[in-house]
């Protein structure tokens, strides 16, 4: 099968998501009313509550929420071959996540504003919100230390990209400057910017960087990984508009040229799908995909952490309610887009199958490198860039997501554990430098706990995609009791709940069953922690929606 | 053309700050309201050797001192020599 037809038949799918599905749920389900006041109008302050046009709110959202997490999840995940993978974020992409982003806005946007969290506790009771609170930090632990791995494998396979990876934020820093203090505006900046982070791609390309096999008797790997935790724990603790702001904006540049390139490239080049449909010769361990694969691509598919975006800063901004399809339900076609780029660069970018396979050798294997590798291959055939720039382009822009999601990540945390410890008054952690150190310790202990080396981070993926599925059951939970009381259909959000709660529950159980038989303490403890608030969300969700009823059918109007 | 890049160039700049002008627009009205406990410390009681300098600049921020009476959870003006509601 040729890689068109995959990019033809995805596209074709999410965009009638997009054209049709979201329309039905907006106006029938949602009923999205061009004439309400939202809050961005209701309470408008200048801080908070900013009527924002769409597409600049597009944009914000979908770069919010895409980052490295919709490439790792697929290019793990086609290890069963690129059929599930593709099924699911297409159709998750139609049918979960536009549902469920769409839904998220306009629960908050009908409820002045308040994030899912405040929700919970209005709908669930406080204490689905200190779950709520601990889930998130879960999360937000998680994806620290899986991300320090990603980005320690990616600087190690390609040296070429370890100059560009740091000069990426001497960029950033520059842009943040000259925007601070000179009142220019932005497009010389941005092309500037854009053209010295190519040139250092350039000169990595030129001059690549290797740390020394052993560094102080601690190998390349670990190294890597505590420069990385140290870079974020400085930059979660410098003001915004010096690196993170600049940062997050080229970023998003970034994102925009490196989806642009892909799918060019792919349509170019036509490259044949390498890998099987579905993959009858796993390799020994993998897990069963299912329910494993709806929690390995979850960003991409369905994922809690665009409701925690959506109702918390989105929602505050919309101009119109109406506009709450565009950036909902757009914020997940365009993250089902790069997920699907990410599963054409792991299954087409491969001479043959047998490449493939080698590529694919162990549940975890290939991630990251496989897509750079094959989108390198695909770039290079299609663009005619050379190999070795093509994967130093794609591995700075892994990099650059993740890294900026570490850094974000880091900050969150802190504030998740200065607010935890001012409930519980323990003043010396209302510190930023306490607060900060806390949670880099925390982000140690799992990404080296999970595994000697550091190398065991990746373990963590598919908890981190049960943690956060678990989240979007949650949100769908809200709509659902929302849309419930209001007598309208429940089924549109009932059936994706109830099926992501299944599966992360299945998943949950035997990823416990794992990590007891392999001996992981810490991440039995976390899996542990995350069963407790699954079922916790599952009683609270029957108890709620038996006292509301299950109304599946429209009253009649 | 030149009305194309303009667009262009304001549509970037509100991509630049969207995501962070509530961060920004909270820390400045952090210092706002330092600035105004300095300026306003004299009258409330905090010795300020500064208060010859500060008492100039009373008047001037007379205008947002009722915003930032409400802020700080005092219904009304706490001083008796500023009636602002």
């Amino acid at each position: 099968m040729n890689a068109i037809m995959l990019v033809v038949l995805g596209l074709a799918g999410i965009l009638s998501g997009w054209f049709v599905y979201s329309r039905f749920i907006a106006s029938r389900i949602y009923r999205l009313d061009p004439a309400f006041q939202t809050p961005a109008h209701e309470l408008k302050d200048g801080i908070d509550y900013v009527p924002t046009n769409k597409y600049v709110l597009w944009g914000h959202h979908f770069t919010s929420v895409a980052g490295a997490a919709p490439i790792v999840g697929p290019a793990i995940a086609v290890i069963w071959g690129w059929g599930p993978a593709f099924l699911w974020v297409t159709l998750g992409t139609i049918f979960f996540a536009g549902v469920h982003d769409m839904g998220a806005l306009w629960a908050s946007v009908r409820n002045k504003g308040r994030s899912v969290g405040a929700l919970s506790e209005t709908l669930l009771g406080a204490r689905a919100r200190s779950m709520f609170m601990l889930v998130m930090f879960l999360v937000l632990l998680m994806v620290n230390a899986a991300f320090a791995v990603v980005i320690s494998g990616l600087l190690i396979d390609f040296p070429s990209a370890v100059i560009p990876v740091w000069a990426a934020i001497l960029v950033a820093v520059g842009i943040g400057q000259i925007l601070y203090r000179t009142k220019i505006g932005l497009l010389m900046p941005t092309i500037i910017g854009v053209t010295l982070l190519y040139g250092a791609i350039f000169l990595g390309v030129a001059f690549p960087v290797s740390l020394p096999e052993t560094v102080f008797g601690l190998s390349d790997r670990v190294m890597w990984a505590l420069i990385l935790f140290a870079y974020a724990g400085v930059a979660s603790m410098l003001p915004v508009w010096v690196l993170l702001q600049p940062r997050d904006y080229i970023n998003g540049i970034q994102l925009f040229i490196a989806l642009g390139i892909i799918y060019l490239a792919t349509f170019i080049a036509a490259p044949d799908v390498a890998a099987p449909f579905l993959n009858d010769a796993v390799p020994e361990n993998t897990p069963s995909i299912v329910p494993l694969l709806f929690v390995t691509i979850a960003c991409g598919a369905i994922s809690g952490f665009h409701g925690l975006v959506a109702s918390g800063t989105s929602s505050k901004q919309l101009d119109k309610e109406t506009d709450a399809r565009l950036v909902g339900y757009g914020g997940a076609v365009g993250e089902g887009m790069l997920a699907l780029a990410a599963i054409v660069c792991t299954t087409a970018g491969f001479a043959s199958l047998a490449d493939w396979q080698a590529t694919y050798d162990a549940f975890g294997a290939g991630s990251v490198t496989a897509f750079v590798q094959g989108g390198a291959t695909i770039l290079s055939n299609g663009l005619a860039i050379p190999a070795g720039l093509a994967a130093t382009i794609l591995t700075v822009t892994a990099c650059l997501f993740a890294g900026t999601t570490m850094d974000t990540g880091l900050r969150l945390q802190r504030y998740v554990i200065q607010e935890a410890a001012g409930i519980a008054g323990i003043k010396a952690l209302n510190n930023p430098f306490a607060a900060t150190g806390l949670a880099l310790a925390f982000c140690l202990a799992v990404a080296f706990g999970a595994g000697e080396d550091g190398a065991g981070g990746m373990a963590i993926w598919p908890l981190f995609g049960t943690t956060n599925q678990l989240l979007a059951a949650l949100t769908l939970l809200i709509v659902t009791v929302i849309l419930a009381r209001l007598g309208r259909p429940t089924i549109y959000t009932l059936v994706p709940l109830a099926f992501v709660m299944v599966m992360t529950v299945i998943a949950l159980l035997a990823q416990i069953g794992g990590f007891f038989s392999a001996g992981n303490w810490v991440l039995l403890v976390m899996a542990l922690v995350i069963l407790g608030a699954a079922l916790m969300v599952a009683v609270t969700a029957l108890r709620v929606l038996g006292r509301s009823g299950f109304k599946l059918v429209s009253p009649a109007e | 053309m030149t009305g194309w890049l303009a667009r262009l160039s304001a549509f970037l700049k509100a991509a630049y700050e969207a995501p962070y002008r509530r961060t920004m627009a909270r820390e400045a009205r952090a210092r706002d309201d330092a600035f105004m406990m300095l300026v306003f410390g004299e009258a409330l009681g905090v010795p300020n050797p500064a208060a010859p300098y500060t008492l100039e600049l009373m008047p001037v921020l007379h205008e947002e001192f009722h915003d930032w009476h409400l802020r700080m959870g005092m219904d009304h003006s706490p001083l008796e020599h500023v009636k602002c509601c």
